[in-house]
C-alpha cells in the first residue's frame, strides 16, 4: 500500500523542483545552442536565461513568473494499491498544486473561462488536469508534474495522407514561424509533434511528445527517429532565434509521437514547450521510498503497444 | 560564437527625462531604478471603464507600466512573498493604450513581445513612450532579484494576485531590451523583416496543405497579431 501522505508530500516537492529548477538533458541542449548562436540579439538572450537558471536555484524561487498552468501525469503499476484509493489520489495532487502555489509561491494562472474565478491557487473546474497511464509490472506509481505555458506556441491541422512527408514540414515551419516572431512561442523549446489519432487525441500526443520525452530521445521507429532530427534541422534553419530575432535557436529537440488514425486521415499538432523545459517525476514505492528524477520516461514500450494483447504478439496484418 | 558583448547596456530611472529616452536606441539593453507598477486588463477595466480612482500618483510616484503577473502570495503579517516576475504578452492590451498612456502619463511601457507598428506610431510617439520588452521569455528570477520592496498592492480583493496593481521598488532591475524607441521604430518589426527574406528557401519544396482553412495567406511574411 502506497501512503497517501507521502503521495502528496512528493508531489508538492515536485511542485517546487519543476518551477525552480531546470532539467539537466534541457539545459545541456540550450547550452549546445547557445554556443552555437551567432545572431547577437539571440545570443544575448540565451545568455541572460543560463544566468537566469542559475539566480532561480540559488534564491529557490521560480525561474519564470509565468508558471504555466501546472498538471500531472500519473502512471501506475499494475500490482500498485493506493492509501483511499484514486479519488484520495486525486485530492492529494490538488492539494499539493494548491498549497505549494501559495508558499513558493507560483503565479495563480487559472481562472474560469468565462466569469475570470481565481481561487488563488491553480486549481478549479478541471484543473489541474490529471492523465493516467498503467504499466504491466511492479508495485508503484509514478508522478510527474508539468508546468507548460497555456498560450502560445500550439497547432493542429487536419492533413491528409496526400499531403505527405512535405505536408508536415510545411505544418512544423507554419508553426514555428507563426509563434516564433517576437518570441511568443518561448524558444528555443523541445517541440513535440502528434500524429494521427483523432483531432482530441492527436493534440494529446503532440503535447505529451513535449512534455515527456527528453533532449537526444529517439522515437523507436527508425523512420520516425530520422523524421524527429530533420525536422530540428529544418527548425533551425529558419533564420530565427529566440526571441523572434535573427539567429538559429528554435529547436533543442523534436519529439514526435504517434497514433493510429482514420484510413483517410494524417492529423498533426505541434507543441512548443518552453524555455524553462518544466517538468519534473517521482516514483513512490509501496513501503513509502521516493526516488526523483527529470526524466519521465513515460514511453515505455507498453503505452507504445500495438498488439491487442501484452506481452506482444505479432499483429495479424501491418498496414504500411 | 556568441558575440552577446556587443549590446548597449543602460541604466535608466522609472521616471525618465525626455533626453534619457531620446538617447535610447533599439537594441540596447535596459535596466531599471526607481517604482514599477503592474497594470494589464484587469487594471486598464477598472480605471478606463469602470472610472474607478488612481490608488497613486502617476506619473509621479512611476512613469514604468509593467504588463506583469508577478508568482507571489500575501503573507499573514500582511507582507508579500515575491518569488518570480514575468511580462505577459502585450499585444492583447492595444483597445487601452491611447487612454491609458492619456491618464497615468507613462513613459516606459514594460511586457513581453511588444505591441504593433501603428500602436507605436499612433500611441507612444504622441506621448514620448517607449516599449522595453522584458528578455527570454523570461528571466523571472533575474527580474525577482530586481525587486527590493513591494510597497503596496492595490485592488487585491477585487482583481487576484493576478490581476491586481502591485507596486514594486526596484534596483538593477532587467534586463529589458528597446523594442520602440522615441521615433515608433520597432526591433521585432526590423528582425522579423531581415528573418521574411530567408522564409521563401526555408519553405522550397512544400505545397500548401489540400484542405484549406479560412483566413489563410500565403505570406508568411504576415504576422498574426
Amino acid at each position: 500500500m502506497i501512503p497517501i501522505d507521502k503521495i502528496q508530500a512528493t508531489a508538492y516537492t515536485l511542485m517546487e523542483m519543476a518551477a525552480i529548477e531546470i532539467p539537466e538533458d534541457y539545459l545541456v541542449g540550450l547550452k549546445k545552442a547557445a554556443a552555437d548562436e551567432t545572431g547577437d540579439l539571440s545570443s544575448f538572450v540565451l545568455q541572460a536565461m543560463l544566468e537566469n537558471y542559475e539566480a532561480a536555484k540559488e534564491d529557490r524561487r521560480a525561474m519564470c513568473g509565468d508558471t504555466g498552468t501546472p498538471r500531472w501525469y500519473v502512471k501506475i503499476a499494475n500490482e500498485a494499491r493506493i492509501e483511499g484509493g484514486p479519488v484520495a489520489l486525486e485530492a492529494a495532487l490538488r492539494g499539493a498544486t494548491a498549497s505549494a502555489t501559495q508558499s513558493i509561491p507560483l503565479r495563480p494562472n487559472r481562472v474560469h473561462p468565462l466569469w475570470r474565478t481565481d481561487h488563488d491557487n491553480n486549481v478549479g473546474i478541471g484543473a489541474p488536469e490529471i492523465e493516467y497511464a498503467y504499466e504491466p509490472e511492479g508495485s508503484w506509481i509514478d508522478l510527474t508534474t508539468v508546468h507548460k505555458g497555456g498560450l502560445f506556441g500550439t497547432d493542429y491541422r487536419m492533413l491528409f495522407p496526400s499531403d505527405g512527408i512535405q505536408g508536415i514540414k510545411r505544418f512544423y515551419l507554419d508553426s514555428l514561424v507563426a509563434f516564433g516572431k517576437r518570441g511568443l512561442a518561448c524558444q528555443p523549446a523541445i517541440i513535440g509533434v502528434g500524429l494521427g489519432g483523432s483531432k482530441d487525441a492527436c493534440m494529446v500526443h503532440g503535447k505529451r511528445a513535449a512534455c515527456l520525452r527528453t533532449v537526444g530521445d529517439r522515437n523507436p521507429d527508425p523512420k520516425i527517429a530520422e523524421l524527429e532530427m530533420e525536422l530540428t534541422e529544418l527548425g533551425n534553419n529558419i533564420g530565427m532565434g529566440a526571441m523572434g530575432f535573427v539567429g538559429k535557436s528554435m529547436v533543442i529537440d523534436t519529439h514526435i509521437e504517434v497514433g493510429y488514425c482514420h484510413t483517410g486521415a494524417m492529423q498533426m499538432s505541434v507543441h512548443a514547450f518552453c524555455l524553462s523545459s518544466r517538468r519534473a517525476c517521482a516514483r513512490v514505492y509501496a513501503g513509502g521510498s521516493v526516488e526523483y528524477r527529470t526524466d519521465p520516461e513515460w514511453y515505455t514500450p507498453y503505452q507504445r503497444r500495438e498488439t491487442v494483447t501484452w506481452p506482444a504478439t505479432e499483429p495479424s496484418r501491418k498496414s504500411a | 560564437m556568441a558575440r552577446h558583448g556587443t549590446l548597449k547596456k543602460v541604466s535608466l530611472s522609472t521616471n525618465p527625462s525626455p533626453e534619457d529616452l531620446a538617447k535610447l536606441e533599439l537594441g540596447n539593453v535596459v535596466y531599471l531604478n526607481g517604482v514599477v507598477y503592474t497594470g494589464r486588463e484587469g487594471v486598464y477595466m477598472k480605471v478606463l471603464q469602470d472610472g474607478a480612482e488612481l490608488p497613486l500618483d502617476l506619473p509621479g510616484e512611476s512613469a514604468a507600466n509593467f504588463h506583469c503577473s508577478p508568482a507571489a502570495a500575501p503573507r499573514e503579517d500582511g507582507t508579500y512573498d515575491l518569488s518570480a516576475v514575468s511580462a505577459t504578452a502585450s499585444f492583447r492590451f492595444t483597445k487601452w493604450m491611447a487612454d491609458w498612456l492619456r491618464i497615468s502619463g507613462a513613459k516606459l511601457i514594460l511586457g513581453k513581445g511588444g505591441m504593433s507598428p501603428e500602436d507605436y506610431r499612433n500611441t507612444f510617439v504622441r506621448n514620448g513612450s517607449v516599449y522595453l520588452t522584458t528578455v527570454g521569455y523570461g528571466t523571472g528570477a533575474l527580474l525577482g532579484r530586481g525587486v527590493t520592496k513591494v510597497r503596496d498592492v492595490h485592488w487585491l480583493d477585487d482583481l487576484g494576485i493576478a490581476q491586481a496593481m502591485w507596486v514594486l521598488e526596484v534596483e538593477n532591475f532587467g534586463p529589458f531590451i528597446v523594442e520602440s524607441d522615441i521615433n515608433g521604430d520597432s526591433l521585432f518589426e526590423r528582425e522579423n523583416k531581415k528573418i521574411a527574406e530567408g522564409l521563401p528557401k526555408i519553405y522550397e519544396g512544400t505545397k500548401p496543405a489540400v484542405l484549406k482553412r479560412f483566413g489563410e495567406t500565403d505570406d508568411r511574411g504576415d504576422e498574426l497579431i
